[in-house]
């Protein structure tokens, strides 16, 4: 699968970094994602759906 | 059940319908909207699109596909006028019945407005179509008074004032906010805006609208009056629950639901117009916020399948005001005690902790999004000791 974020979207929820914890991470200074892995391995499809999900800005797409 | 009906199209019935499918639930799903638009998302009506860094397009909920991947019936534009509980039936404006046997509330609320016919000039802000007009007249620099310093109001002052108008924040309240976040956290949006230069016109009783067609100023309780060529009218929220009258259902506030957002057997609601038993905090709420529409329709959608889950998510919201992000998880009631921690590394940062009888009821960032993740981590602690009824 491949991830993809926006940026620009992003308003640092952090619930990303919640439901997948080794795809995501926050920026210190202003809380906006950073992917960790761009193409994380199957069995983390669940909380990349999970992510997408709760993600309030809908920053975060996948391509599977 | 294999006839479901979804009155309202935006996040909260959005997300009841794709929950629905991805539950695996292959009847007929039919969504009915009032607005004649997708559906979009509202967060940036009074961000990125009033301040013209997107255009309306980006706002879509989904693409194209998505929309059509989820095999729904759409009927965008056309206004639900009531629903005979008893019979299964929602009527649409123009009479037509839409029978059901699993039907989804997500109506949403209206802005609340002023008594009377306004001017041009006076909006209210819910819709992107409210966005995209105020957008349009704030191209021409008008002098704007906002009134109504809740979140909404004091957030599109910010904007309003980013594009270089000249804004005034009149709230009823002593400070902008302060019913939200406490008097401490208002003092500082309030020196925020002060900064950005916005006018602050606390406590003020608002009498009417000056102007004939179009709109002059504001008229103030003592005589004195704001002026203004453009107005938002940010007072507040009305539940949209007009075409649920004489259906049977308790509408208090809102609809009236239980602990799994059940109004009714086979009768959910979901998002802003929802008021629920909300098993973690022992309380009635009505959250009126993005993400709490987003899980509340899923949830709705699995308990109407069956799934019988207790909703209590965390309530979370954000406002981006200026170079401030604010970030709240939780509820900070009037009682709660609020204290400020600051980050002694980086001045201007701080996390708030509100207590009600010493249990975390909430936190809030300000600028400070990943102390705030370790808070939010406190706080689920804390709700998931809260002792469950019966």
């Amino acid at each position: 699968m491949r991830v993809i974020i926006e940026e620009d979207k992003c308003c640092g929820a952090g619930q990303c970094v919640m439901a997948a914890p080794t795809v995501f991470d926050q920026r210190e200074e202003d809380g906006i994602v950073i992917l960790l892995d761009e193409t994380p391995p199957d069995d983390k499809l669940d909380e990349v759906k999970q992510a997408i999900r709760l993600c309030p800005a809908l920053a975060i797409k996948v391509e599977v | 059940v294999r006839r479901v009906v979804i009155v309202g199209a935006s996040a909260a019935g959005l997300a009841a319908a794709e929950t629905l499918r991805a539950e695996g639930f292959d009847g007929t799903i039919t969504m009915v909207g009032e607005e004649r638009h997708a559906p979009y998302d509202r967060p940036p009506l009074s961000k990125q699109l009033m301040s013209g860094s997107w255009e309306a397009e980006r706002l879509a909920l989904r693409d194209r596909g998505a929309i059509d991947a989820l095999g729904a019936a759409w009927r965008l534009g056309v206004r639900a006028t009531a629903l005979d509980a008893a019979g299964r039936e929602v009527v649409l404006k123009g009479g037509e019945r839409l029978p059901f046997d699993g039907l989804v509330i997500a109506t949403g609320i209206h802005a609340r407005r002023l008594p009377g016919a306004m001017p041009a000039g006076v909006h209210v802000l819910r819709t992107v179509d409210d966005a995209l007009a105020i957008r349009a007249a704030l191209a021409a620099q008008p002098r704007v008074v906002v009134i109504g310093s809740g979140v909404l109001g004091t957030e599109f002052a910010a904007t309003a004032r980013g594009l270089g108008c000249e804004v005034t924040l009149a709230g009823k309240a002593a400070l902008p906010m302060a019913r939200q976040f406490g008097p401490d956290i208002g003092k500082m949006i309030a020196d925020r805006h002060r900064e950005a230069g916005v006018v602050l016109r606390p406590r003020a009783e608002v009498l009417g609208i000056e102007g004939e067609a179009h709109v002059a100023g504001v008229r103030l309780a003592g005589g004195e009056i704001l002026p203004a060529e453009l107005v938002l009218v940010a007072i507040g929220s009305v539940p949209a629950t007009g075409w649920l009258e004489g259906s049977g259902l308790d509408l208090a506030d809102g609809v009236v639901c239980d602990a799994y957002c059940r109004a009714a057997p086979g009768i959910h609601a979901a998002g802003d117009v929802t008021s629920w038993w909300h098993a973690g905090y022992r309380r009635r709420l009505r959250i009126e916020h993005r993400m709490n529409a987003a899980e509340q329709g899923a949830a709705a959608a699995r308990n109407l399948l069956g799934a019988g889950e207790a909703f209590r998510p965390i309530p979370f919201l954000w406002s981006d005001q200026f170079d401030v992000k604010l970030q709240a998880y939780g509820l900070f009631p009037p009682e709660g005690d609020i204290t400020i921690e600051l980050d002694p590394a980086v001045p201007g940062r701080f996390v708030a902790f509100c207590r009600v009888e010493g249990r975390l009821w909430g936190v809030l960032g300000w600028n400070a999004v990943r102390a705030l993740r370790q808070a939010r981590q406190h706080l689920a602690e804390s709700l998931s000791e809260v002792p469950q009824p019966g």
